[in-house]
């Protein structure tokens, strides 16, 4: 009896098992596709399409891809990205830190007024935005330069303030409060006991961050109007426009254009997880 | 001497007064608030009720845009309807599997990581021009899709994006590929759950369907509720697949609000009607989250009432 059961278990977990493995590789065929007919021959990619195992693989779309269009290679394109995407990073974590601080720790008059004013902005429609600001950075004559993709990072957003306020309020008040005994004024108590206390969310910040900016289609759109400026993002939708025969060599730039993200999921998975999750506190 | 010491202790005093310290940290939000939110804000309802080409000066023109929008422009009513049936349709699917897919994988094995990574690693990349581009070749006539089909002795012809009946379909399936975030939001939800109401429910014999509508299902409302609105913005405000995958042919059935809205602002110019459709849309939006907000108190359960 005990026996029978157990055997059954076996058999229902390897059934499990079996449907999962199928769902997850269902899931994520379409990028070993990808991957695939990068590296099969122009002529093949569609010829033998049902088949990942290219006939006679070659990695000439990755030479031919790789050097871009306008004669701008796509290493060109790499660093603007890298350029944009760390800098947006690094600003929104700077700046959404001191806010979270601010929000989390100090009571100070209107405190509530501003911290509605957040929640309420962070439900506001990006699409709504996207008029009147770029006729205000058309005016500041920003257009066409790389400001108006990086600096709105450097006051902070709703979203990434939220998420380190949440980690602020883990940390026991006690230690502010022995600080301040110490001498420490609230600056110092930021700058020293708080700060290096929440670098896992700041990641998780910067991380979100980066990402969104590397994947950014609608501020290169909108912004940049030069080739030697474009970003990965909008290079590759020009280079599938340019280049509309060569499959391959686009296959094999939106392969390398998924590298970093795939890095960072590698490298970064419990921070994404973490601040993926903690969106669904806040609601 | 003596007079510079005691004002510098007094700016230091005032420096560390709680209204002036909580003031020097919220300033980087209040600068952005003010110069990119509110500012922006007003000027677009203000150029709602203009003509604005960008290089002449903003002419008043009362309410002609929403008159044009409403009674003129045909494709602003198509381009609604399609966003409109793009979210009824894809919502509810999308939600449905990242519950179903959290319930599974709450459930914890040795392969459970690689499960929720093979999963969550669509939603990562879903909105990257890559993916689009991706999505644009599976669906092609001579694509993977249609041989697939052709090797299960199915109908393989069917012209995915140039059909209207199938193409906004095809703009769905990959919002749905990308149910990995909201997954991983129920997933957290459900985890919360304290063991112990399982426990107790298995005591009294509850079988797992029970237990899903007794227990989890009530449970994860306020979360479901939150997917809920995140998903409906989200999907009024589509644009990336409408305009990389399809260019919102054919015949304007994968023309999404947004696109529309884009190809008269930065194409025609027309800042001014675009700003009146981007606030029509922001009404539709509000009028939206206000109605599930209406409705939340009928079925979100909150643990602790009076919340």
């Amino acid at each position: 009896m005990a026996r029978n059961t157990k055997v059954q278990r076996r058999i229902n977990l390897t059934i499990y098992h079996v449907l999962m493995l199928l769902l997850s590789l269902l899931m994520i065929y379409p990028l070993l596709w990808m991957v695939a007919s990068s590296f099969k021959p122009n002529g093949e990619i569609f010829t033998r399409a049902s088949t990942l195992i290219p006939l006679s693989p070659t990695s000439e779309h990755y030479t031919t891809g790789w050097r871009g269009f306008g004669g701008y290679t796509f290493g060109n394109f790499f660093a603007n990205s890298l350029f944009v995407a760390i800098l947006s990073a690094l600003g929104m974590m700077l700046s959404s830190a001191i806010v979270a601080y601010g929000f989390a720790r100090i009571r100070f008059r209107g405190r509530q007024f501003w911290f509605t004013a957040m929640i309420v902005t962070m439900m506001l429609p990006g699409q709504v935005m996207m008029i009147p600001r770029f006729v205000l950075f058309n005016k500041m004559g920003w257009v066409g330069t790389f400001l108006p993709m990086t600096v709105p990072a450097f006051f902070g957003s709703g979203f990434n303030i939220f998420l380190i306020m949440q980690f602020i309020r883990t940390i026991p008040f006690e230690l502010d409060e022995a600080a301040s005994i110490d001498g420490c004024s609230r600056y110092a108590i930021f700058y020293r006991i708080i700060l290096p206390l929440i670098v896992p969310s700041l990641v998780t910040v910067s991380v979100l961050t980066f990402m969104g900016s590397w994947e950014d289609f609608m501020g290169a759109l909108l912004y940049l109007n030069k080739p030697h400026m474009y970003t990965v993002a909008y290079a590759l939708k020009m280079f599938n426009d340019s280049s509309q025969s060569d499959y391959g060599a686009t296959f094999a730039m939106s392969v390398l254009s998924l590298v970093p993200i795939l890095i960072i999921f590698f490298f970064f998975q419990e921070q994404l997880v973490e601040g993926i999750s903690t969106q669904g506190l806040k609601g | 001497m003596a007079k510079h010491a005691v004002q510098g202790r007094s700016l230091r005093e005032r420096m560390n007064h709680p209204n002036v310290v909580g003031y020097v940290f919220i300033l980087p939000f209040i600068t952005g608030l003010l110069v990119f939110t509110v500012i922006p804000f007003f000027t677009s309802l203000y150029l709602a009720f203009t003509e604005y080409n960008i290089l002449s000066p903003a002419k008043w023109v009362g309410l002609k845009n929403f008159h044009k929008m409403f009674f003129e422009d045909k494709l602003f009513w198509t381009s609604f309807w399609v966003t409109f049936k793009f979210a009824l349709i894809q919502v509810p699917i999308k939600l449905t599997v990242s519950l179903l897919v959290a319930l599974i994988l709450s459930k914890t094995t040795r392969l459970t990581g690689y499960y929720r990574a093979a999963f969550y690693i669509p939603s990562l990349m879903g909105s990257s021009v890559a993916i689009a581009l991706l999505w644009k070749q599976l669906f092609a006539f001579n694509g993977v899709i249609n041989q697939v089909l052709g090797l299960l002795g199915l109908p393989d012809n069917q012209r995915w994006l140039g059909d209207p009946k199938t193409a906004l379909g095809v703009l769905i399936s990959l919002g749905v590929w990308q149910f990995g975030s909201s997954m991983l939001i129920f997933l957290a939800a459900i985890k919360n759950i304290p063991a112990s109401f399982h426990e107790a429910a298995i005591v009294d014999g509850a079988g797992p369907v029970r237990r899903f509508f007794a227990i989890t299902l009530p449970m994860i409302t306020p979360i479901l509720f939150f997917n809920l609105i995140n998903q409906v913005i989200g999907s009024f405000q589509a644009f990336n697949s409408s305009y990389l995958i399809t260019g919102g042919k054919p015949l304007n059935t994968t023309l999404y609000y947004g696109v529309h809205l884009y190809n008269r602002a930065f194409n025609h110019y027309e800042m001014g009607y675009g700003s009146a459709m981007a606030w029509f849309m922001l009404l539709v939006i509000a009028a939206f989250t206000a109605l599930i907000f209406r409705s939340s108190s009928a079925w979100v359960y909150y643990e602790s009432e009076g919340r």
